[in-house]
């Protein structure tokens, strides 16, 4: 019998999801939390009760990064690996790597000091779409459309002044119908895919109210996405894209620690199953 | 269960686990279930978000 442990800090309806499913299957499930985790130089893989394979499935990224490393270094099989999930887990990595591995995306330009971006914003022009480096659920997202938005947006990063905010993320805003497409991706296959529409503001995130509606996996979605996948290191992704009118489609980000709640309601395929069982393949290669 | 905050009776699911964030009605206080057996629940301040949360 195959054992697999779900690591969490906020137990959400995803990774009760993934524990109903995990059993239904047979295996040998536990589930823990990782804010009450301890790990020294020391341990043992024996040392706990971690089973063939973890689901890290932590909300805030930091934490579960950490973990992650903890456990590969307890040589214990993760999904995601650590690689991957820093590879998401920060907008101007992700960027390059897509790029770097020709996936079609965005064109952004990176500032390491905000009179660098003021510089920036002059020769390229409004309007620009500034991102934070890190973090989730289009917070901080935000249409530079002058002058006045962007100095605002740098003078208030001076105030926080918080290690990421002399990181300066700026991207052309990219012309498509209201509404981005999510995939979610495993083991670099697409399983399914929702459309994410705004509700009014440009901003298209489920967290923020958007209604999710299936979307059809074309031949080219499905292209994108497993080079999008295969860009970051694979395992179990969230690719989001954007129908780009100039361009065609374009992934803006691929997300670590991937929510289906809305998705698993509507898709042809039982996502958290498709999960559980890649994971544990994973395992056995 | 009452809301450790405002007193105000909170509605605890019976499938709710540990680990599991309940929100109070009245006054929006976030709990997290620390502690379940049977009928007994515990709750503890749930953390608040931050920066680096999501997907
Ligand atoms: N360059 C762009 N042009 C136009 N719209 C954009 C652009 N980049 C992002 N958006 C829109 O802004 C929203 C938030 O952007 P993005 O997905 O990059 O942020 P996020 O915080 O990582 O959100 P999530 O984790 O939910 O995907 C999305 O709905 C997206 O459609
Ligand atoms: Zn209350």
């Amino acid at each position: 019998m195959s054992k697999i442990c779900i690591v969490f800090d906020r137990l959400r309806s995803e990774e009760k999801m993934l524990e109903k499913q995990a059993i239904e299957l047979g295996h040998n499930t536990t589930m823990l939390d990782a804010k009450i985790t301890q790990f020294n130089t020391d341990s043992q893989k024996n040392d706990y009760d971690f089973g063939n394979v973890v689901l890290e499935r932590c909300i805030s990224y930091f934490r579960g990064l950490h973990f992650t490393a903890c456990l590969e270094f307890l040589d214990v099989p993760v999904i995601n690996k650590f690689v991957v999930a820093s590879n998401c887990g920060n907008k101007l990595i992700m960027s390059l790597c897509l790029k770097k591995n020709n996936v079609p995306t965005p064109k952004t330009y990176f500032s390491f000091s905000a009179d660098a971006a003021k510089e920036n914003l002059e020769k390229v022009g409004f309007p620009l779409v500034l991102k934070p480096v890190i973090g989730s659920w289009g917070r901080g997202v935000i249409q530079l459309k002058d002058n006045d938005t962007a100095e605002a947006m740098f003078e208030l990063r001076e105030l926080t002044n918080g290690p990421h905010d002399r990181i300066f993320y700026l991207q052309e805003l990219v012309k498509r119908p209201p509404r981005d497409i999510r995939v979610i991706t495993v083991g670099d296959q697409a399983i399914a895919a929702m459309y994410r529409k705004s509700s009014g503001g440009f901003k298209t995130n489920i967290a923020l109210g958007a209604e999710p509606e299936l979307c059809d996996i074309t031949k080219e979605i499905e292209d994108v996405c497993v080079k999008a996948s295969q860009a970051v290191g694979g395992g179990i992704l969230g690719v989001d894209l954007m129908e780009d009118e100039k361009n065609g489609l374009v992934v803006h980000e691929v997300n670590n620690t991937v929510e289906f709640k809305g998705l698993a309601k509507v898709a042809k395929k039982n996502i958290p199953k498709e999960m559980v069982e890649f994971a544990l393949n994973s395992t056995r290669k | 269960m009452n809301c450790p905050e405002c007193d105000a009776s909170l509605n605890i699911p019976d499938d709710a686990a540990v680990g599991e964030i309940v929100s109070c009605p009245d006054c929006g206080a976030d709990f997290e279930i620390s502690k379940k057996e049977g009928v007994n629940v515990e709750l503890k301040q749930a953390e608040t978000v931050g920066e680096d949360w999501g997907e």
